[in-house]
């Protein structure tokens, strides 16, 4: 156990001196673009916002039940089948069909190669699903189905929320997807989380209608109320131009009323369809709804036929630019609740960071002191060994760029008090040899190799509850199992290669002299 | 040498009081779950406001209609931390509580840290802390298990129990609040009770190979002294690491250094009594683990 081959020496040399030097990037600005790494700091520790988001997917499934519905009709007329009765609710289509049909209809739905439930060939599971209930069939979206919906609206939301956050500028935002309907959103540095919340939180649903106070309409027509003011208007459901057509949406100041307004353009199909709408509308009110919620109604004047325009809405400059930013950047497949919020402000981040370090130092230092005392030369090695193993955590940690919590900090403390329990136990067991045996090279040999399977059983059940944490832990409980699982390495490191390299030069330089430990 | 043998019945009764006393807590009083687990709002507020208090926030918080409101000074004179359900589920909420204090007090109002956990999170995140917990304690038996034999891993495990069942207990005795960092004092106990669990294990068996002629009562006390300094020498440092951290590491690591710091004495008290004492009552021998080496 005692000797060491040059190489060895070589080579343990050259890991501490590469990971301290890894180390000291974080304090040093280094030109040279390997060593350019830092630990990330957490958003516990930087300051910050983490934000879960869950998509609501109910409006989308009643959505694609609905055009269902009308798919379903039209396909089996062309089959001679007349489907009847359509009733939508709870996300399930029920029809009635004639007795006689109703194999031919279940068959077409369960055929393998079916053409309105597809699926089947790649996935081994259809979209739908058809089941006879009472007189009515019911279909409903199989499980396959809700996962290939879902992924897609998760897909979609994704890339609205990623623009939405890159249009309001925040550093380096990291926006994940978490199961197949959560989206994960952190905003590092961002002091104030409610503007991206508010933005987050509209769909952004954009439509012109016509305001229809009489019940002439053919597609009938739904009350909506105004977004800021009170009362409502009755609205035709027809929907003459939404915000799919918008190519560009800029606030803007009215020069003449004075007034912060959204100015908007238009694609080709949206500016002809505009043109016709408003040459034929002259006189009518024209209602711009978002959400559900009327922003204004103004009266046509004139016809618009350059495909731009504008939105008046007594709109501050702020709400102009956001209501600008959601138009641009497109509407949300479906809406999203905020289901976790976790905002830390900067001047907490700093006060943890300052704590953190300060019972870092305190605790090393109390630490140090008493291994010297309690063992006199060999604590100088054991404290020699623990600010490499410190060093070594530190550098192993700014290597792979890990993220540094406040937890993080306390397991790297925790490491310092359990670090020196290896060192403790062969020495202890040095002791122990050195009472029976004459020959001090063989008692430290013996006390080396006697307490290895000790240490690494105890290690082992440390690392492993480090493990089950990484896996199961969220957040900073993640950089908590981090820099305890690193730890164990680097205090293993540093125990048998760099404590025991000491300690070899120490006994070999005083052969002579009597050794106490 | 200390005859830490002869107080073996004394302890094992001390412990199993103290194991049923923290059930019976855990049982009729329950934890403090704290909003990662329960749902709810967390606002943490700094205000250099002489106007801000503990009462005059009370009075602006109850008159907003949120159910039950706690307000408590957090650490600082200026601190303040705030908690209630949001049984609603209100959008928006947080902007117009801070709309509302800075109506009341002015612009003096800092919000340092915000937490709104939805009732659907805390309900997973709650059933991955019992799964976490539960999965360390199986693969721990797993290893111990295929380390020793079966009478050590029963006394590894009720060790273990004992470390985490009392410290639980004592949590819900003192009303102390339950989070995600708690999960993690818990398991990091979990790993420190079996670590110095195997230590002494480690050394019973050595010994039992050793002297086939000493009785179990007397090998596991030779075993307990001869590891002794070091058991106390690594708690004392643990301890001072936690502790450090307990003082200075601020008001958000109180409670998880607060947990390992019970959960390092329970743990250097129960390797001694409780894990030992299994040995003890199994009547654990020579022959015991020479059986299963001939196996091999």
């Amino acid at each position: 156990m005692l000797y060491f081959s040059k190489l060895k020496i070589i080579f343990i040399l050259i890991i501490s001196l590469f990971l301290i030097l890894i180390a000291s990037s974080n304090l040093f600005k280094f030109d040279n673009n390997f060593l350019k790494r830092n630990i990330n700091l957490g958003l516990d520790l930087q300051g910050g916002s983490y934000l879960l988001l869950e998509i609501d997917n109910k409006p989308v499934i009643e959505q694609k039940l609905q055009n269902l519905t009308i798919t379903l009709r039209d396909y089996f007329k062309g089959k001679n089948i007349k489907l009847v009765n359509f009733i939508l609710q709870n996300e399930k289509i029920l029809f009635k069909v004639n007795e006689k049909d109703k194999q031919k209809v279940l068959d077409i739905f369960n055929d393998k190669k079916s053409e309105i439930n597809p699926y089947y060939e790649r996935f081994k599971s259809h979209q739908l699903e058809i089941t006879e209930e009472n007189d009515f069939l019911s279909v409903i979206f199989s499980k396959q189905g809700l996962v290939k919906l879902k992924t897609s609206s998760q897909e979609q939301a994704l890339e609205i929320v990623r623009r939405r956050i890159d249009e309001v500028g925040t550093n380096e935002p990291n926006i994940l997807k978490r199961g197949n309907d959560r989206i994960l959103v952190e905003l590092p540095g961002l002091d104030d989380p409610m503007r991206i919340k508010t933005l987050l939180g509209k769909t952004a649903n954009l439509t012109f209608r016509f305001v229809s106070n009489n019940n002439e309409d053919s597609f009938g027509n739904e009350k909506l109320n105004y977004e800021d003011e009170e009362g409502s208007e009755f609205v035709s459901k027809r929907i003459i131009l939404s915000g799919d057509n918008l190519l560009d949406a800029q606030p803007r100041m009215d020069s003449d009323t004075n007034e912060t307004v959204v100015t908007f353009s238009l694609d080709r199909v949206g500016a002809k369809r505009f043109g016709k709408a408003t040459s034929k509308g002259i006189g009518r009110q024209l209602a711009i709804i978002l959400d559900g919620k009327i922003i204004s109604a103004p009266v046509i004047q004139d016809t618009i036929a350059g495909g731009s325009g504008q939105i008046t809405g007594g709109f501050t400059f702020q709400s102009a630019t956001d209501l600008a930013l959601l138009l641009r950047s497109g509407a949300l497949p479906a809406p999203l609740n905020i289901i976790e919020e976790r905002t830390v402000g900067p001047g907490l981040g700093q006060d943890s960071i300052d704590a953190g370090i300060i019972a870092l130092i305190i605790g090393f230092i109390l630490v140090i002191v008493f291994i010297i005392v309690k063992y006199k030369i060999f604590g100088i090695i054991t404290n020699t060994a623990l600010i490499i193993n410190l060093l070594l955590l530190v550098g192993v940690l700014t290597l792979f760029e890990a993220t540094l919590t406040l937890p993080g900090i306390a397991g790297i403390i925790l490491t310092v008090g359990m670090a020196v329990d290896a060192n403790v136990l062969i020495f202890e067991r040095i002791r122990e040899e050195l009472k029976n045996e004459k020959n001090r090279l063989i008692a430290f040999d013996s006390g080396y190799s006697k307490s290895k399977t000790a240490i690494l059983d105890a290690n082992i059940t440390t690392l492993l509850a480090a493990i089950i944490l990484f896996f199961m832990g969220s957040g900073p409980i993640k950089g908590f199992s981090i820099t305890l699982g690193v730890g164990i390495f680097t205090t293993l490191f540093s125990v048998y290669f760099i404590a025991r390299l000491l300690t070899v030069l120490y006994i070999s330089k005083n052969k002579n002299k009597e050794i106490f430990i | 040498m200390i005859a830490f043998n002869k107080y073996y019945n004394q302890f094992n009764i001390l412990s199993i009081s103290l194991v049923v006393i923290s059930l019976l807590f855990l049982i009729f009083k329950g934890l403090n779950f704290g909003i990662d687990f329960k749902g709810g709002i967390l606002i943490e507020l700094r205000s250099t406001d002489s106007k801000v208090n503990v009462s005059t926030l009370r009075d602006r918080f109850n008159q907003m209609d949120l159910g039950d409101v706690s307000v408590k000074k957090f650490g600082n004179e200026t601190d303040y931390l705030i908690k209630f359900e949001n049984k609603d589920n209100k959008k928006n909420i947080i902007e117009d509580i801070k709309k509302n204090l800075d109506k009341s007090f002015g612009n003096n109002i800092d919000f340092r840290r915000v937490e709104n956990v939805g009732p659907k999170v805390s309900a997973e995140l709650l059933k991955s802390g019992v799964i976490a917990i539960s999965v360390a304690l199986a693969l721990m038996l797993i290893y111990i298990w295929i380390r020793f034999e079966w009478q050590f891993s029963l006394g590894a495990i009720c060790a273990l129990f004992h470390d985490v069942i009392v410290t639980l207990g004592l949590f819900s005795l003192l009303g102390l609040e339950i989070n995600l960092s708690i999960i993690a004092a818990v398991l990091t106990i979990v790993g420190y009770s079996m670590n110095d669990t195997v230590v002494i294990f480690d050394r019973v068996r050595e010994n039992l190979r050793k002297y086939a002629d000493i009785k179990i009562f007397e090998l596991t006390n030779i075993s307990i002294n001869e590891t002794l300094s070091r058991t106390l020498i690594t708690s004392i440092t643990t301890l001072l690491a936690l502790v450090s951290i307990f003082i200075f590491g601020g008001e958000i690591l109180k409670g998880f250094s607060l947990a390992m710091i019970f959960g390092v004495i329970f743990g250097t008290y129960s390797s001694i009594y409780i894990a030992n004492t299994i040995l003890v009552r199994l009547n654990v021998s020579q022959k015991t683990i020479l059986k299963d080496e001939e196996k091999n």
